[in-house]
């Protein structure tokens, strides 16, 4: 017997589509400058968060993110089945000291900057699937805790190279239900590891590129529709040259991505900003879905959106013994 | 183009292998596996060659390094960092210091003014415009064991700043012991 929710290789379908009934971002003070900056629920004055250290600061982010979401979605936490939460730093502790503060059965996810839409695809799932009621799905991270486990100390004298990018500071947070009004989640492709043997870990926008790109066509080519279908396709943390990278690959194999593609790399931060590519990290897909693109669905500007979390599963250990970088995307069709 | 080609005619040379066995009605075992590694061999070509033309469009994407800017930069910052040490060097010979004690004295004071820096966080912000200009001098070595110090004090005293702080000056001071082993020895042995 085949399971009668997938299509094609590697996407689901859902019968009812969950709905997406509360989400929440909280950002530190430069995302709080940028060109998106009235779109977030919550602007930190300083990357420390009135706390002691980075990481300590990262997960307050994290609560606060969860705690208005299940708020805006008048629920109690007492109400949410599932908490799928992660973030960048090892073993995950920004994912896990949140979910130490609340009484919600929790999955640790690991997916580098592509958690925020793993969790948006195992949530549905979970709740398509019969398992749950209510899943909060979240994500953080934090420039300064991001630098210092997989780069320089933030005060080391270096200079940064043209194709790096800037990890966001914040988090997000959203509630899937079975019911309710908002953009729903309609189908979710879950990606595959590509590893076109990219070796630079300044250069995350290339490794991750090839594994958005094959995510988006193998989502089209599942859900038998073409690129304008959407009203946008965005993908989480590519910047500058992997948005570009994933355009001419797009080229190369036949797809048109120069009308309605962006990243969320690009959207959040501009070029005075001094980021270099653009944008990158779990909170930037997340912030800039929670806070931008599903504001503007409800505001009406789009109707259909494919959404793609784009991460880099890069590890200093593995990198400084001659490793790739391998990439991956997971895409989620939010339609409203 | 010519790895292209490669690519083009390795199916091809497949195909005629495959039907070369078929006509000749050889199913035994020895030429299956051998075809199963022929098959094998070509897919990681095609792989291998996949990587490369990424690789390839990767470059061609990449913003170039702007090396005249980080040239002029580097020169500019590394030669005021040095005509400044040549400055307090000469104030010290000035008072009355042996040119030996002088170098001590002027190292000494380079290496507090690069400390002050980072502990202001001006150092990085400095080293973003000069590169190598404010790391190659000694005060960006200051800069190299402040920087993780400062950072890895959440971590506690012990654990966290002392022992974090040689994270990147680490392969300097061993490479610096070794070398100046290795020439004590030479001069210790040669006549």
């Amino acid at each position: 017997m085949t399971a009668p929710k997938r299509i094609g290789k590697q996407t689901v379908a859902f019968d009812n589509p969950p709905v997406i009934i509360g989400r929440a971002s909280a950002v530190g003070p430069k995302e709080g400058k940028g060109p998106l900056k009235d779109y977030f629920d919550f602007i930190a004055e300083d990357t420390y968060f009135n706390d002691t250290s980075w990481e300590k600061a990262e997960r307050k982010f994290f609560q606060t993110a969860a705690k208005l979401a299940i708020e805006k979605a008048n629920l109690t936490p007492n109400d949410i089945h599932y908490f799928l939460a992660g973030d960048l730093l090892n073993q995950i502790i920004s994912a896990t000291y949140t979910a130490r503060s609340l009484p919600i059965p929790y999955v640790g996810l690991y997916g580098a900057c592509s958690t925020m839409y793993e969790g948006l695809a195992l949530g549905a799932m979970l709740i398509d699937g019969g398992f749950a009621d209510h899943v909060l799905a979240g994500v953080s991270s934090h420039y300064s805790t991001a630098e210092r486990q997989f780069r320089f100390p933030t005060e080391q004298g270096v200079q940064r190279p043209l194709s790096s990018q800037w990890t966001v500071t914040g988090a997000a947070a959203m509630v899937l239900a079975a019911q309710g009004q908002g953009p729903r989640i309609t189908h979710a492709t879950i990606g595959k590891i590509v590893d076109l043997g990219v070796a630079d870990a300044t250069d995350m926008g290339a490794a991750m590129a090839p594994a958005a790109f094959d995510t988006i066509k193998q989502h089209l080519e599942d859900t038998g529709r073409d690129p304008g279908y959407y009203d946008l396709i965005v993908t989480g943390d590519l910047a500058k040259i992997g948005h570009r990278l994933v355009q001419a690959l797009g080229e190369k194999q036949g797809l048109d991505l120069s009308k309605n593609y962006t990243d969320c790399g690009l959207l959040i931060y501009d070029t005075s900003q001094d980021v270099h590519a653009g944008g990158s990290g779990c909170a930037c897909s997340g912030v800039v879905t929670a806070g931008f693109l599903l504001e503007e669905m409800q505001a009406g500007r789009y109707q259909k959106i494919l959404g793609l979390g784009t991460g880099a599963l890069h590890s200093p250990i593995a990198s400084q013994q001659g490793e790739t970088v391998p990439g991956i995307a997971h895409a989620v069709a939010i339609e409203f | 183009m010519s790895a292209n080609r490669l690519v083009v005619a390795q199916p091809l040379v497949l195909f005629l292998y495959k039907s070369a066995l078929n006509r000749q009605n050889i199913t035994g075992g020895v030429h299956m596996v051998e075809q199963n590694e022929l098959e094998h061999q070509i897919e990681m070509e095609r792989k291998l060659f996949e990587q490369k033309e990424y690789q390839d469009l990767v470059k061609k994407v990449k913003p170039k390094v702007p090396l005249l800017r980080n040239v002029i930069g580097a020169f500019l910052v590394g030669g005021t960092i040095c005509l400044i040490g040549q400055i307090i060097l000469g104030g010290f010979i000035a008072g009355g210091l042996t040119q030996r004690a002088a170098i001590g004295a002027t190292a000494a004071v380079m290496i507090f003014l690069g400390s002050l820096l980072t502990g202001l966080g001006v150092y990085d912000n400095l080293a973003k415009f000069a590169g190598a200009g404010s790391i190659v001098p000694i005060t960006g070595f200051a800069n190299s064991i402040v920087a993780p110090a400062l950072e890895f004090k959440s971590e506690g005293y012990v654990f966290g700043l002392s022992s974090k702080m040689f994270v990147v000056a680490g392969p300097v001071l061993t490479f610096g012991f070794i070398a100046s082993v290795t020439i004590g020895l030479i001069y210790y042995f040669l006549p």
